[in-house]
């Protein structure tokens, strides 16, 4: 029995040290799906962090020779040295849905990534502890929960002095908080009682150690399918804010999302100015979630087996 | 006991379906299949009205629909902003201007048979002017504008005396808004009876909030075209019908639809499909495309004007005359107009559209010049000017009917002669007039103004006439020029006194730079005829016909 | 397992009560007054100074809270500034509406998730598995907002297939009973009107399920398969039992605690994202409700509208731990 239990332990701590990574990193390349996300995410940053030198313009540089047919039921297509044509303000398309790239990025990776830091803190703690803690952190999540995200979001987003890119990404960070929280009490609650965690308590392994060492790793799976999901959904919500009015107070700025939603008068004059930050978000997401699915399955220890 | 259960819920399951079934049974009247001579018109309403008591409203949505159903003294001739005679077949003015005298007109009943007569007329002038309650007067937006307040208060109402088929009108003071006032649609006569029934005067509070008694959410009665069938609050429809016994020209269709669909693109797209007949204030990039589908766009013609306002308060640099000099000419309004407005909108030279009596032609013209506008801007030594801009979203105006765009394009004009432009949008009811014209946050916003009726004192007196956080800093020499202007009686001397001001306004106080006045549309699908499209908005309902298909 | 759900009971008055402080707290600091927003267009800053002292609203918040606290222990949520209408007698009007369109979203996402989840998971890898995973995926990738624009603008304009919005047409005249459309129309027997408003529900229940449909699939099947590769299954596939009666038995019992927990937040989260797609489809429930408070700064209506969904959510929470309890025995009732 407690040499079995040794053995599990070794393996365990085994696992958190070299092996899982590099293990994790060949079964990634060697997935399909994964190498699929990861050349859609990797155009995408790439696309981001090269953008100014791609986009042969300015974001919010008006040009007299697009604004000279522009009307308001008509907006001029593509003509030379502006690839995409006009937007509905008399700016390069092109250059902007480059340009955009980057600052999606930005709301997207941080508003998830502030989410879950905070998300799986509280919930950890909770699942972990139980009792009072679990009690006041659960009803603090639950009053989170129980206001819909939207209206939470709108209220942090009007609280501000003017809504910006900040005030977004706090807004849909806020939002992801109690959905980490509470899926990974869930998990732990699961566990608590498991026997590994018994068999752990019952050698004297300190709480601590057991919640981080044993509990944590085992709920993390859940966690981060959550969070692939997360970061696309973070980028449609950041979309959303912006349909309601609440998006990037410069609407001068390129931002797929608010580019999307401003052009919500124009889809029965140019549906480009709509499809095309539409279809980059979307293929953005997906590519996201494609290889975040892919990475749990070769984190996953049980993947293994 | 799985099986005993199970029969339990059967039982009971049963007997509800049973009970349910004997209680509620079809309510719908079985004579609708009658031949329909005229039609059902449904229209596409933006937003649910507030009641349907005139006197207690000020917003479009709301005034719709009881157009239909009531009838002012004095009406504005279809599609003019041109007065014609309405319940009052004639009105005149004593030499001082305190005194109206309205003949009304005769034979005319409300809808719910008792006849207006003088009395009546009167009996609808006291109730506002001796309104008791401060929650009823605190939702007479438009009374308490035009007669300044209530009696006893600092209103001018005086009185009102029945004499024969007059109705004398006495005021405290002359007021150059009248006669025009008069075709407000918030001065709207009710049946003296059906108010008295329905206890039209208790509004009361509840909360923070108010509530409005039975004439104004379920029984209101007037004159008009149409009468009030029911208001389906769960669907949110507003069912009128038409009225057989109408003094004017009575109503082709035989009922009127109001459907609420707060959502443009769910308008446009309902229009599409056929289930609904028109909507109000289409947006210009849909023109085309409406068209195409066989829809007709119905223009105004234009009564409004857009503004980018100034508010000197914040920033000492906006005090100096040639800083705002130079934003008038740094934004290049010709290229807005075209490319972001209708066709027909124009250039706006000064605060008011062209048809307003005391409009002066000869003002002082600020072309689209950037490098003149970083001059003056140097001259003053402002050449480091950063300028919060509010813009207002979740909003299209008829003046402005895409805020956002229009906002992009002025900041880019600002950003070429120099300027940092801080972007705050603020959605209209949420925050936008709260910031921009109570607490005077802004050094730059957009906003503009639909006229009421025909009246200069209308439009500048409205924005310039006193002291507005809007604005910022005060300048009596300007408030006091507007309101001697308004003073004058005679009508010729006052249109020159409005000419100054206008002049004056664009060349010595320039408190915002007017930017344009634009046609707004009400669209209407192929098989509707007779609608016409007024510059006041104010559309009757009783000309049109549906063309059965 | 009384006692339980009665002190559960009892943990939702703190909640609901720290909610309404939060709440407003929040409101009343939120830019934008009710008076600006129900003097309209012509609002001058006297006006709208005359209008809070008459509404009370230029008294200090804590009294403010106080009073609305009294009110509300006694129904009284206060009339709509838009309407003028009891926030609760509206709140009794669109609820019906955000119930019929979340059953049926929650329905279909559940009803296909579950199923294909598992089949994703028991034909890991396979086309079956690749089509379900991205074909949700993209789902749930279009913005709310956009994919109902495009449902409507194909199935609806386009097609003719659905109407574009709206609960009912205007010329059904339907009599209302219980509020659900559908079910009005079956015990009125005005089948008409039945079969109207559920061809209305098809193109707003399909946005507003893409969401939950990808999210359960997602989780059915990663937790089938987390369940698949466990030492129990391993142990009863060995010990010789049926694959059909381990999967049933063992594997499904087992992959559906994740999967309840998801369900029971997609609930919560099905009124937000009710707010874009009720916005959308002109639904008139509660959502429809919300976007036009928010909108409007309609404090009563917000504070009503908010503390109802709290409270259903709440009660949804409670029960997606109940069901722990009977889908999972270790997580005893404590």
């Amino acid at each position: 029995m407690t040499s079995l239990l040794t053995r599990r332990r070794t393996r365990i701590d085994e696992l958190g040290g070299r092996s899982l990574t590099a293990d994790a990193l060949a079964r990634l390349r060697r997935n399909p799906v994964a190498i699929v996300g990861a050349v859609i995410i990797g155009l995408f940053v790439l696309i981001s962090i090269f953008a100014p030198l791609i986009a042969p313009h300015d974001a919010a540089a008006v040009f007299p020779e697009l604004q000279r047919t522009l009307r308001p039921d008509s907006i001029p297509g593509s003509m030379p040295g502006f690839p995409l044509g006009s937007d509905q303000n008399g700016r390069d398309f092109f250059s902007r849905l480059i340009l955009a790239s980057r600052q999606t990025l930005i709301v997207g990776v941080l508003a998830t990534l502030i989410g879950l830091v905070f998300g799986v803190l509280i919930g950890a703690l909770a699942g972990a502890f139980g009792g009072w803690v679990d009690t006041v952190l659960m009803r603090v999540t639950d009053v989170l929960l129980s206001i819909p995200s939207l209206l939470l979001a709108i209220s942090i987003a009007a609280l501000a002095a003017r809504p910006s890119q900040t005030t977004v990404i706090i807004a849909v960070a806020l939002v992801n908080v109690p959905i980490f929280a509470r899926l990974l009490r869930g998990a732990m609650l699961a566990q608590r009682d498991s026997d590994h965690v018994l068999a752990a308590t019952s050698l004297g392994v300190k709480r601590n150690a057991i919640v981080v060492r044993h509990m944590l790793p085992n709920a993390l799976g859940p966690v981060i399918v959550q969070a692939t999901l997360t970061l696309a959904t973070s980028i449609l919500d950041a979309a959303a804010l912006s349909f309601l009015g609440l998006g990037d107070g410069d609407p001068a700025r390129a931002e797929w999302g608010l580019m999307l939603a401003n052009a919500q008068s124009y889809l029965d004059v140019r549906p480009a100015l709509a499809f095309y930050p539409a279809v980059a978000i979307i293929l953005v997401a997906l590519g996201f979630t494609l290889l975040g699915e892919a990475m749990r399955e070769a984190i996953d220890p049980k993947g293994r087996r | 006991m799985p099986t005993t259960r199970r029969l339990l819920a059967a039982i009971a399951a049963g007997a509800l379906s049973v009970s349910l079934a004997a209680c509620a049974t079809s309510e719908r009247d079985s004579g609708s299949t009658a031949a329909a001579t005229g039609g059902t018109m449904v229209f596409g309403a933006a937003g649910a009205p507030k009641n349907f008591d005139p006197i207690f409203n000020d917003d479009g949505e709301s005034f719709r629909p009881i157009r239909q159903m009531y009838d002012t003294l004095i009406t504005y001739k279809p599609g003019t902003t041109e007065l014609s005679p309405g319940l009052a077949t004639a009105w005149e003015s004593s030499p001082d201007g305190k005194q109206w005298t309205f003949t009304i007109r005769d034979g005319v009943t409300f809808s719910d048979g008792t006849a207006l007569d003088a009395a009546a007329v009167c009996a609808n002038f006291d109730r506002w002017g001796t309104m008791a309650s401060e929650a009823a007067q605190s939702n007479m937006i438009y009374y308490a504008d035009v007669f300044e307040g209530f009696k006893g208060s600092g209103g001018i109402y005086d009185s009102c005396q029945a004499n024969g088929n007059k109705a004398v009108l006495s005021l405290t003071k002359y007021k150059g808004a009248f006669p025009a006032a008069f075709g407000l649609t918030a001065f709207s006569i009710s049946s003296p009876a059906a108010l008295k029934q329905y206890d039209a005067n208790n509004v009361t509070q509840s909360g923070d909030s108010f509530a409005y008694p039975a004439y104004a959410t379920d029984h209101p009665t007037g004159t008009g075209a149409f009468t009030f069938e029911s208001y389906d609050r769960t669907a949110n429809t507003i069912t009128l019908k038409r009225n057989d016994n109408y003094w004017g020209e009575k109503a082709k269709l035989d009922k009127l639809v109001f459907r609420v669909i707060p959502d443009e693109n769910a308008r446009k797209q309902e229009l599409t499909a056929g289930t609904i007949d028109g909507y109000d204030l289409p947006s210009p990039a849909d023109y085309a495309s409406l068209k195409s589908a066989g829809q007709q766009v119905l223009i105004r013609d234009p009564f409004n004007v857009l503004y980018m306002g100034i508010n000197t308060k914040n920033n000492p640099a906006l005090q100096d005359i040639r800083v705002r000099q130079a934003l008038a000419y740094a934004i290049d309004r010709q290229a807005l107009v075209q490319t972001k407005l209708p066709e027909g909108a124009e250039v706006a030279t000064q605060f008011m559209p062209q048809t307003v009596e005391g409009y002066a032609s000869d003002v002082q013209q600020y072309a689209y010049d950037p490098a003149k506008a970083k001059d003056l801007l140097a001259q003053a030594g402002a050449t480091n000017l950063t300028l919060n801009f509010y813009y207002p979203t979740e909003v299209s105006r008829p003046y402005m009917p895409n805020p956002t765009d229009i906002f992009q394009l002025i900041a880019e004009n600002l950003r070429q002669v120099g300027i940092t432009v801080n972007p705050v949008p603020r959605p209209w009811n949420g925050g936008f007039k709260d910031d921009v014209q109570t607490a005077g946050k802004q050094d730059l916003h957009l906003l503009g103004w639909t006229g009421d009726y025909n009246d200069a004192g209308n439009f500048i007196g409205t924005f310039f006439g006193r002291q507005k956080p809007e604005f910022g800093a005060e300048d009596p020499a300007m408030y006091s020029e507007i309101t001697a202007a308004d003073a004058v009686v005679d009508p010729a001397g006052k249109k020159a006194a409005y000419e100054q001001a206008n002049r004056d306004l664009m060349a010595k106080y320039l408190p915002a730079v007017p930017i344009s006045s634009s046609p707004p549309a009400i669209v209407v699908g192929p098989s509707i005829k007779g609608l016409v499209p007024s510059p006041l908005t104010d559309e009757r309902f009783n000309t049109v016909s549906k063309t059965q298909s | 397992m009384l006692r339980f759900i009665v002190r559960r009971l009892i943990q939702v008055v703190p909640t609901l009560l720290l909610l309404s402080v939060l709440l407003f707290a929040w409101l009343r600091s939120l830019p934008g007054g009710p008076a600006a927003a129900l003097l309209g267009d012509k609002a001058t800053p006297e006006k709208i100074a005359e209008l809070n002292t008459v509404l009370g609203l230029d008294q200090p918040i804590p009294l403010q809270y106080i009073r609305f606290l009294g009110r509300a222990v006694t129904g009284d949520f206060g009339n709509s500034l838009i309407t003028g209408q009891p926030v609760l007698v509206e709140i009794g009007r669109a609820l019906p509406a955000t119930i019929e369109l979340a059953i049926a979203a929650l329905l279909l996402s559940v009803l296909l998730g579950i199923p294909l989840g598992y089949l994703a998971a028991r034909y890991r890898g396979r086309p079956l598995d690749t089509t379900t995973v991205i074909g949700t995926l993209v789902g749930v990738a279009v913005p709310v907002f956009f994919l109902g624009y495009l449902l409507k603008q194909w199935f609806a304009v386009d097609l003719g297939w659905f109407p574009p919005s709206g609960r009912q047409a205007v010329d059904i005249d339907a009599t209302h009973v219980t509020g659900f459309a559908v079910l009005d129309g079956l015990i009125t027997r005005e089948f008409d009107a039945s079969w109207d408003a559920l061809v209305h529900l098809v193109l707003p229940a399909i946005a507003l399920a893409t969401i939950p449909l990808a999210v359960i699939v997602r989780i059915t099947r990663a937790s089938v398969l987390d369940v698949m590769g466990s030492d129990f299954v391993r142990t009863a596939n060995s010990k010789g039992l049926a694959p059909g009666t381990v999967r049933r038995r063992h594997v499904l019992r087992n992959a559906l605690l994740p999967v309840s927990t998801t369900i029971g937040l997609q609930t919560g989260l099905l009124l937000a994202g009710a707010v874009l797609t009720e916005k959308v489809f002109v639904w008139g429930g509660l959502g429809t409700l919300l976007a036009q408070a928010i909108e409007r700064r309609d404090y009563p209506r917000l504070q009503a509208v908010v503390l109802l969904g709290a409270l259903v959510y709440v009660l949804v929470n409670l029960l997606v731990d109940l069901s722990y309890a009977i889908i999972d025995p270790r997580v005893r009732v404590r």
